[in-house]
């Protein structure tokens, strides 16, 4: 407020008492019911959080622009290897070793979940005693154990415990290098599993159970109709973690010579010595999978979800969005599944 | 022996501990076909425990339950009671149908799924049968057009109507219900209380547990009052609420009332 006319006024002479100005002024004391409501509302401005932002794209670009320039990578040979015959092969035998395992481990996991909720302690036990001990041993243990299944025994006998044996077969010859994978690594799933689906299990009202068995139902049909979808929803997310891991834990196989993706990609650069390109390769497949099943375990997620909500369901995109605000307009607060 | 011959339900020497403590000390009842009974008493008086061991969710310590002149749960050979297997105990929980507090719905199913599991399930009946019969049991505890909804979408007193669709579905000999009305708003508890009515004007055996004293002394045929595990008064509503003869159920009724 400096303009010279205002100067001059107050320097000439005293300020005249001030006239009583219209009420939309008097705003300093007190502001009316209209100006409030026609006032625009102003967020909280929050420069912390633009200047972190900015920090943080500033060190991805940085990140992205290294890993595209730096002829090391050499992103040419990455393309030229990732459909080679033998890594699609290794790529093959991961996926199909992988849903075996966890086919496999995930049927023996309910069966276990199952008895250790039973009320026979012996059964109990059992199922306590195999979880116990699989999560103790390392798997790449389990694996070597198996493999050398033949050096503690050497046949493998079929018959009455303790009495006559109707057939024999030599161990060395039943386990190979895939058959070592697939058993012990679906062991290894049975034990995790059992301990995810007993969770599950527990976290349904027993209620639900209790209706089922006034209205007559059989205890098998219990489990398969009432309980286990209801566990679905806590036993899904988990379940997810365990397969993604399962997915990439299967390249531990290549140390008894199984050749997986990991081992197609380590054969083929102990002749060439592309180590790094190949290491790509690989970490590019494994990517992509882990992608397509978490998209996947949505879309799983979802169905068991019904009934849950109140609320429409909403798609991929949507909550993509929801939880990525660059990409659309972000609704602020974390979008989840309820 | 004329009135025991007609009881639907008999109990006799019905004994139940859960651990040291006794819910039930010694329990004889006989329910008549057709015949409500609804049971009063302070909670822990075994009411609920009492009503659990008639479709054996319960396994009584001593003394047995009687459905139809069938023992539940057990049969008598040499001498014995020997327990029933599941698939046994299973046909006899078949022709008794139970309704609980918490309505106990399956959330992951929708109200006409709910209600056909257990006759496509147990009786085999075929799925198309059983969901027009479905339909025409929700129109009668008037619900129609609500079938493909869940159960979460449905008012407490809603889904406590389509518990009771669920129970009618099998086509019970008996009908339990354990505090049907206690876990529903004031104003939610009468549309249950009304299907209630129906029922037992259609000649439906059934037992309540309940602490709605307007629907025992309109609807129920017997008033049976439990405490301690004893049954202390038993007789027609006007004897047993309006000139209650022991201590303890006047006591009752004077805080309830």
């Amino acid at each position: 407020m400096s303009s010279p006319d205002t100067s001059a006024r107050t320097s000439a002479a005293p300020e005249p008492p001030p006239t009583p100005r219209p009420a939309t002024v008097t705003s300093a004391g007190r502001p009316t019911d209209e100006q409030l409501l026609g006032a625009r509302l102003v967020p909280l401005r929050r420069p912390g959080r633009w200047a972190a932002a900015l920090a943080l794209l500033v060190l991805f670009a940085m990140l992205v622009h290294t890993v595209l320039t730096n002829s090391r990578f050499q992103w040419g040979t990455v393309g030229d290897y990732f459909l080679n015959g033998s890594i699609l092969q290794g790529l093959a035998l991961t996926l199909w070793l992988t849903a075996a395992v966890m086919a496999t481990g995930y049927l023996l996991g309910i069966g276990v979940a199952v008895m250790r909720l039973s009320r026979n302690p012996v059964l109990t036990s059992l199922s306590f005693g195999f979880v116990w001990l699989v999560r103790s041993v390392p798997i790449l243990v389990q694996l070597l154990f198996w493999y050398e299944l033949a050096s503690l025994y050497p046949q493998l006998s079929f018959g009455i415990p303790f009495g006559p044996e109707f057939a024999t077969v030599r161990t060395a010859h039943l386990f190979s290098g895939v058959l070592a994978a697939y058993v012990g690594l679906s062991l290894d799933v049975a034990a995790f599993s059992s301990e995810i689906v007993r969770g599950g299990i527990l976290s349904v009202d027993p209620g639900q159970a209790e209706a089922a068995q006034a209205l007559g139902l059989g205890r098998a049909r219990i489990l398969r109709r009432i309980v286990l979808p209801q566990a679905m929803p806590a036993v899904v997310p988990a379940s997810g973690n365990l397969l993604i891991g399962m997915l990439k834990a299967t390249s531990i196989v290549s140390v008894i010579a199984v050749q997986d993706l990991l081992y197609s990609a380590q054969l083929i650069y102990n002749q060439n010595f592309l180590i790094v390109p190949l290491l790509l390769v690989t970490t590019l497949w494994y990517i992509i999978l882990t992608t397509v099943l978490s998209i996947g375990q949505f879309y799983v997620e979802r169905h068991f979800a019904r009934g849950r909500r109140r609320t429409a369901d909403r798609g991929f995109w949507q909550l993509f969005r929801g939880n990525v605000p660059l990409l659309g307009r972000g609704d602020g607060k974390f979008a989840g599944l309820s | 022996m004329s009135a025991a011959d007609a009881a639907l339900v008999r109990i006799r020497g019905l004994r139940k501990s859960f651990g040291a403590q006794p819910v039930l000390d010694g329990v004889d009842l006989d329910v008549r076909r057709g015949e409500v009974a609804v049971l009063l008493g302070p909670s822990g008086a075994g009411k609920s425990t009492l009503l659990r061991s008639v479709n054996h969710l319960e396994r009584p310590d001593a003394g047995f339950v009687e459905v139809g002149g069938e023992i539940i749960g057990y049969r008598h050979q040499g001498g014995r009671l020997h327990e029933l297997g599941h698939r046994a105990i299973t046909r006899q929980r078949a022709r008794v149908g139970m309704v609980f507090q918490q309505f106990n719905l399956f959330p992951h199913l929708t109200v006409v799924e709910n209600i056909i599991e257990a006759p496509v399930a147990v009786h085999r009946v075929p799925r198309k049968r059983a969901t027009a019969g479905a339909l025409g049991l929700l129109e009668r505890v008037g619900l129609g057009g609500r079938g493909s909804d869940y159960p979460r979408q449905l008012s407490g007193g809603q889904q406590q109507r389509v518990a009771i669709a669920r129970a009618l579905a099998m086509e019970p000999e008996l009908l339990l219900f354990d505090e049907p009305t206690s876990a529903l708003d004031p104003e939610l508890v009468g549309e249950v209380l009304a299907v209630m009515k129906d029922l037992a004007d259609t000649g439906m055996t059934m037992i309540v547990v309940t602490h709605e004293i307007g629907f025992a002394r309109e609807v129920a045929d017997t008033v049976v009052f439990l405490d301690g595990g004893r049954i202390i008064e038993t007789g027609p509503p006007a004897e047993v609420l309006d000139r209650p003869r022991h201590e303890r159920s006047r006591a009752f009724l004077a805080a309830v009332l």
